[in-house]
Formats: C-alpha cells, structure tokens, sequence
C-alpha cells in the first residue's frame, strides 16, 4: 500500500531560500539547492519549491533553480508561485518539475486547472489553497475561506467549494495551506485538512503550522491527510528528514524507510 | 548510447538527468532509424493511451519498437510505455503495441479511502529473479502515478508485483524486454540502480520467462482478460 509521503517546501526568492510567518517577515536562509540535495540524501519523498519573487524578470531565476535542482534530487518535484499560463506550467517541466503548483491564478480563472491538466496531465496539476479561517456563513459555510496573493486578498470563496471544483476542473492534488496556522509551529488546522479530505478523492497534502513530529502524526492521522509538507522545522536544523520519518514509522504510519 | 524515444508522450528529460546520473549515455529520438540501431531503448511516457498510440503510429515509431524488440535489442518500458507494449488499454479503448499478450485496465477498487490515480510510494516485490530488478530488497519503495493496471496475460511475464488494495503488476519481463509501471527516475537511489542495471543488462534472462505456464496460480486473475484481448485482436485483424 502507499506509503504516507513527507514533502519539504522551499520558498525561494530571486534564488535564495526564504521563510515567513504568517505570510509575512520574509528573511533568507540558505541557498535551494543544497537544501533540496541534502533533503533528498536524507529520504525526502517529494520536493515543492514555491517562488515567492515578486518581480517578474526574477522569476527566471526559478527555472535555473528548478533545473540545478532536478539534475541532482531524483524525487517528484513539485513548483508553484506565479504560474498563470500552460505556458509557465510548461516551461517549469521543462526545467524539470513534475509538478506544478497553481494558487492564485487559477481562483482568478479556473480554466487555468483544466488547461494545465490537458497539457501535462491530471496528475501532475496541483491545487494550492491559501484559507483562513471565518465565521461561517451562507455564502462561505464551511467556515474556511479562499485568500490570495500571498494571503493578502480575502476572495469570498468558500474552501470547500473551491476544492470540490478544482478536482472537477482535473486538479490531481490538493494542498491545504492553513494561513492560521502558518508559521506558528503550534501544529497543522486538523479540522480543515479532514474537512477536504473527505470531499474529495485526489491525495491532499497538509501545509502550515508544524512544529513538532507529533504534529505530523495528528494530521496524517486524524486530519486524514495523505502527505504531510514542512518547512521551518527541518531549514533550521531542529529535526532531521530521516528523523522525522523514523519517529512516523515508529508510531505506526506507513513511511517509506529505505532509500 | 541508449535511445530514449520521444513521442509527445511526456517530459522525458527527467529519464535523460537520471540516465546521466549513472553513466549511461542517451539521447532523446523520435526517429525510427535511430530507434532500430539504438543499443538499449528506454521507452517511457506519461499520458493516455489513445494519444500516444496515434504519435507512436504517425512517426513509425510502433514498427521501430516492434522490430528492436525482435532484434533483441534490451528495451526497458516505463510507465505508459509498459502499457502499451500490451495489446490492449481500457483507456480510450485503444489497441496497443503487442510486444507482450495483455492488457490493461482501471483500477477499480472497493475501498473509497483509497484514491485513483494510485500515486506516491509503493514496495515492489520481485516475484521473479530478474537482472534488472536484481538487488531490490523487502521494503524497497518506488514512486508510481498511474490511474490503469497492466494484466499480462501470462504470469510468467509478471516479475514483480505491489499492492493497492490488492497486488498487482509492478513490473514486467519477456526476454529483451523488461518494463516497470513505477518511475525509476523518481524513485531516488533504489531507482537509480535499477536504471544502472539496465545500463549493464545484456538483454538476456536465466531462464527465459516467455514461456507461458498453463494451469499457473494467477490463472484466475486473468481470465477476464482473455476477452478483450480477443476482442482487440479481432479488430485490429
């Protein structure tokens, strides 16, 4: 049976390795690329990369990130940030993702899923989902709503919605990306990752708000997620990949454990 | 120098990196020409059957792969391009290239928790000694994507096995051809050595596996088969 993946996300900026809280305080901690050899060494199951350059004549710097990358990490790797078109979509999987990551465009205009999916697949098209918890109301009545540009623009949009139409538009993933929880290491929104994982039927990977692998555990448990994404607690230095995975495995999750 | 055939069917530059990474030399083709005198083939891809069926077929691709299989050449299939060495593929009802008697199918499965396609890590299990899957051990992962299974028609052609609810094919054999449903080039270093033993492969098995096994134990698994692959024989006649 499959196993339950963990994923690193490296948010890169003009080419450097950057983390944020909230969404916000962005600072720089190391280069990518040696991250992602050395995640990959270390038993990684899938990589994201999320390109969070603002300017766009930066945003060729990701594709030489992405390509320095896939020479050297033989592991799905997955970007997003910024992708409007099939033809970024395109031009990152020339450059050797798999996967590619849309979020905001894709709210702006759904087509984009559908276009992105018969271009490179239904597999290989995932749906990243920025939400922020809200007071449920007829309009948005999972209580979760759909945000934007970088956590910065409240759509309107009801999660559970959104998530349901992405996979019908042919997303092959989900991630969740609590903007609550993101950042605070007080552990993954287990209620909203269970909520989307039970509408739909295409693997859902939970982001934001690790800090401890018991957190880890709790959401690929109880929050029914199939992949768990971390970021600060192993760019620090304060878990190791493998030790993350054996304490998984040592808790009965299904890990992969030889590499 | 390897070929690794192109045929609209996928980013096949993740297979050249891989092939790279362990020493084998490739190049990415589309040209029959090169695909008969190629010294190994790698024929991967990712899509749907019917779409890549009609590239194989307007570039003459399928006869070059058809003919470096009948010279013996080593070929190793990956993903879709294991399912269409079958003959027949559920997806777009579409009749396939026949290097091996099977088909393929969509997973259907009874749990709803488990989702299709079936993506991620899954251990292989080598049910047949095979040089190129030599050195895989118990609990040795490999990434698959694929919402189809194949079903050979002959479990002697089945060498390895996994399991998504229940075991099917992982991987493939028939003398100079060997195919893996799962990606070895995104299946880190355990993947990267099967890729190293296919460098190194000769093209021969032991103990030729062509050899159909009547009254085998997997006789029932495949009986549904049988059918279409008549049908699709019938048809393609």
């Amino acid at each position: 049976m499959l196993s339950k993946r963990l994923i690193a996300c490296l948010d890169v900026r003009d080419g450097h390795l950057a983390k944020s809280v909230k969404f916000v305080d962005t600072k720089d901690i190391g280069d990518p690329v040696a991250k992602a050899r050395e995640y990959y060494l270390d038993g990684l199951d899938e990589l994201v990369f999320y390109d969070i350059t603002a300017s766009s004549e930066g945003r060729r710097i990701i594709l030489d990130v992405v390509e320095a990358v896939a020479e050297q990490v033989f592991i799905p790797l997955s970007v997003g940030g910024g992708v409007a078109s099939v033809a970024d979509a395109t031009d990152l999987r020339l450059a050797g993702a798999e996967k590619i990551n849309v979020n905001s465009a894709a709210v702006r205009r759904p087509a984009l899923i559908a276009e992105c999916a018969e271009a490179i697949g239904d597999q290989n098209v995932v749906l990243s989902m920025d939400i922020r918890r809200i007071e449920p109301s007829a309009h948005m009545p999972s209580g979760y709503e759909i945000v934007i540009n970088g956590g910065r623009k409240p759509m309107g949009i009801d999660a559970l919605s959104w998530a349901r139409e992405g996979e019908r538009l042919g997303a092959g993933e989900l991630v969740v990306n609590s903007i609550d929880a993101d950042g605070t290491r007080e552990g993954y929104e287990l209620g909203l990752t269970r909520m989307l994982s039970e509408a739909v039927r295409i693997p859902v990977i939970a982001s934001g708000g690790a800090g401890e692998p018991d957190h880890l555990y709790d959401v690929l448990t109880d929050g029914k997620a199939d992949a768990a994404l971390v970021a600060s607690m192993v760019h620090y230095g304060d878990y190791t990949v493998s030790g993350l995975k054996r304490h998984l495995h040592g808790r009965g999750v299904k890990m992969r454990m030889s590499w | 120098m390897a070929v690794i055939v192109d045929y609209d069917a996928g980013n096949l530059k993740s297979v050249e990196r891989a092939c790279r990474e362990v020493g084998l030399s490739a190049e990415i083709s589309s040209d029959p020409k090169r695909i008969r005198k190629a010294e190994r083939v790698i024929f991967p891809g990712v899509g749907a059957a019917g779409s890549a069926m009609r590239s194989l077929a307007a570039s003459g691709v399928d006869r070059a792969l058809v003919d470096a299989f009948e010279a013996s050449t080593p070929i190793l299939g990956i993903c879709l391009g294991l399912q269409i060495s079958l003959e027949y593929s559920e997806e777009n009802d579409t009749d396939t290239l026949g290097l091996l008697p099977g088909e393929v199918r969509r997973f259907r499965l009874d749990d709803p928790e488990l989702k299709v396609p079936h993506m991620g890590w899954n251990a292989v299990r080598v049910i047949r000694p095979h040089p190129v899957l030599d050195g895989i051990e118990q609990g040795d992962e490999f990434y698959f994507v694929h919402a189809y299974r194949p079903i050979p028609e002959n479990s002697a052609d089945v060498i390895a096995e996994s399991v998504y609810e229940g075991p099917f094919c992982s991987a493939l054999g028939r003398a100079n051809y060997v195919a893996t449903q799962f990606h070895p080039e995104k299946s880190g270093r355990v993947g990267l050595r099967l890729l190293e033993r296919f460098a190194e492969w000769d093209g021969r098995v032991a103990v030729d596996p062509a050899q159909p096994s009547d009254g085998d134990d997997t006789a029932s698994q495949f009986d549904s088969s049988r059918s279409v692959v008549s049908r699709s024989r019938q048809r393609s006649a």
